[in-house]
């Protein structure tokens, strides 16, 4: 198959040129504003009066390089909550959701407990969850009781179960009812309907909040050293007691970011790519 | 009679849709529902398949009682097959899988063996290239043709059809027609909401015209389209002449 050259009018050689000026042209512009605003910036930190002092207890390369071997091992153990508690929260939200869709009078219970739970949890701050969990639950003395760590990641769990529900369930209700008639008029069951036709649709729908909600989760992780557990902000916290030093929980928080980067890469993907299509229906 | 409604009473809240319906339905029969917007078709389509509960009355498949709150409304819903207005194709699934989904989950047939029937149909419809296709990347005659094979997979007893061709380009809507006359050439047994008079005309065996909650008309489409008997049913269709649709 040949495809034949087209070669463009004059006035659209013209309108080429001009609009390759004009990106080359703001290219230069962004360069210019980020270079000012750059210079301005650095400017008025380092000229601050108090600079060289905050230099020296938040950026101390050498306190940075002792404390970070304990502080990746710390976030190791972040690394593991975080995606143990995802999975469960996800599965939670998941049923909590469907509960709350639940018909009919003998679901009522069911429902009524599935509502109060996502307004309380959604109200209760989490320190608060943790500081229960962790510290109210083995008081009781019981057989068994779980660690500090598990209560932790519980308490993780039960709080952004109550979010990630709320996502799916708005999912759930922004999918039309015609697709439920068109499913049960095939003779699929309530249950096959929601399975097949509903939830599916509800998650694709939901994805962009739920990975927003997700990334969010990720750093709130770093709130279980509060219960005691040593992660990486609790092994920052250790060498900033030690050492007088806060470069610990800068090494801390730029670890935890350079965690969240993927995650935050593949949300913005998600969201623009659900945006696109959206747009493309209209 | 495979379907039989007898004295159906719908309401809702203060408007009573239909108001002592009663329509029977013989073997092979098609049947074309007229009647003005708001009439009741859509709902008298919704009631036969259970999707709707009625408030009193009767309707029968194959002689048995569907309206009876002992019978399993799912059973009753894989022997009549409904098509909608809007197609409802589900949109996260290729045609094929749109088209096996009730076969392989309601019915338990082998996947090879609902796909094989799947593609069949579409040989036939002139879809065999849409299979792997998403309902999006169809045109609407291309869908409401996908959504009544997915009816069709079925092997239903009854066909519904309400108003298929009304969301349809013009040019499309000859497509969805050469179809629904196919199947009454196969013997299908079927019910259609229908504003083409026209069509109703050609396919129909008999034609109903709703008015106030009541088969208010019915017969040969020659008589009832030519020369209706009742001043309404005149009325409704010289609206429909003056619109241009018969
Ligand atoms: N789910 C519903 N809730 C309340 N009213 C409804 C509902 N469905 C239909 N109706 C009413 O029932 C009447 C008949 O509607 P419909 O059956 O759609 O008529 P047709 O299909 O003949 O145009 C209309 O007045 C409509 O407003
Ligand atoms: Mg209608």
């Amino acid at each position: 198959m040949t495809v034949q050259l087209h070669q463009p009018s004059e006035i659209q050689r013209g309108r080429i040129a001009y609009r390759r000026k004009q990106a080359i042209r703001s290219v230069l512009l962004a360069a210019l504003s980020t270079a000012v605003i750059g210079a301005v910036l650095v400017v008025l930190v380092t000229g601050a009066p108090g600079w060289d002092r905050v230099k020296q207890s938040f950026f101390d390369p050498d306190v940075a390089r002792e404390y970070l071997p304990a502080i990746l091992e710390g976030l190791w153990l972040n690394i593991r909550l975080f995606v143990v508690c995802a999975v469960c929260a996800l599965a939670l939200g998941l049923v909590i959701a469907i509960l709350r869709t639940l018909r009919g009078p003998v679901f009522f219970p069911v429902r009524a407990l599935a509502t109060a739970y996502t307004y309380s949890f959604r109200g209760l701050p989490l320190i608060i969850v943790i500081y229960l969990f962790a510290f109210g639950i083995p008081g009781l003395r019981l057989q068994g009781t779980p660690s500090v760590t598990v209560l932790g990641g519980a308490a993780l769990v039960i709080t952004y179960g109550a979010y990630l529900a709320e996502v799916i369930r708005s999912g759930i209700e922004s999918v039309h009812p015609s697709q439920v008639a068109a499913a049960r008029s095939l003779g699929l069951s309530y249950r096959q309907a929601m399975r097949h036709v509903v939830l599916p649709q509800a998650v694709r729908r939901s994805a962009p909040p739920l990975l927003n909600d997700t990334v969010a989760m990720q750093k709130d992780v770093g709130l279980i050293s509060l219960a005691g557990p040593i992660d990486a902000i609790r092994a920052a916290q250790i060498g900033v007691a030690s050492d007088a030093n806060f470069t610990p929980y800068v090494v801390a928080g730029v670890l935890f970011v350079l965690l969240a980067l993927p995650l935050i890469g593949v949300t913005d993907f998600v969201t623009l790519r659900a945006a696109r299509r959206q747009n493309a229906g209209t | 009679m495979v379907l039989s409604c007898q004295d159906v009473r719908k309401t809702f809240g203060a408007n009573v849709v239909l108001d002592g319906l009663t329509l029977d339905v013989g073997e092979h029969e098609v049947v074309a529902l007229i009647g003005a917007s708001g009439s009741g078709k859509s709902t008298l389509l919704r009631c036969v398949n259970l999707l709707a509960e009625i408030d009193d009355g009767t309707i029968r498949l194959d002689g048995e009682d569907i309206t009876d709150p002992r019978i399993n409304p799912d059973a009753v819903r894989q022997k009549i097959g409904l098509v909608f207005q809007s197609y409802n194709l589900f949109p996260h699934m290729t045609v094929l899988d749109n088209i096996t989904l009730a076969p392989v989950r309601v019915h338990k047939r082998p996947v090879a063996e609902a796909r094989e029937q799947a593609h069949e149909w579409l040989k036939r419809v002139g879809l065999a290239d849409k299979a792997g296709a998403y309902p999006d990347r169809l045109s609407g005659g291309q869908q409401q043709r996908v959504a009544i094979v997915r009816a069709l997979v079925n092997n239903p007893r009854l066909l519904l059809l309400d108003e298929v061709t009304s969301a349809l380009d013009p040019e499309l809507v000859g497509e969805v027609l050469t179809m629904i006359r196919d199947l009454k050439g196969d013997g299908m047994t079927m019910v259609l909401a229908t504003h083409e008079m026209g069509f109703a005309r050609q396919v129909a065996d008999r034609v109903a015209f709703l008015d106030k909650g009541k088969v208010l008309e019915e017969g040969p489409p020659a008589q009832v389209l030519g020369e209706p008997v009742e001043p309404r049913t005149r009325q409704f269709l010289a609206r429909i002449i003056e619109a241009g649709r018969l």
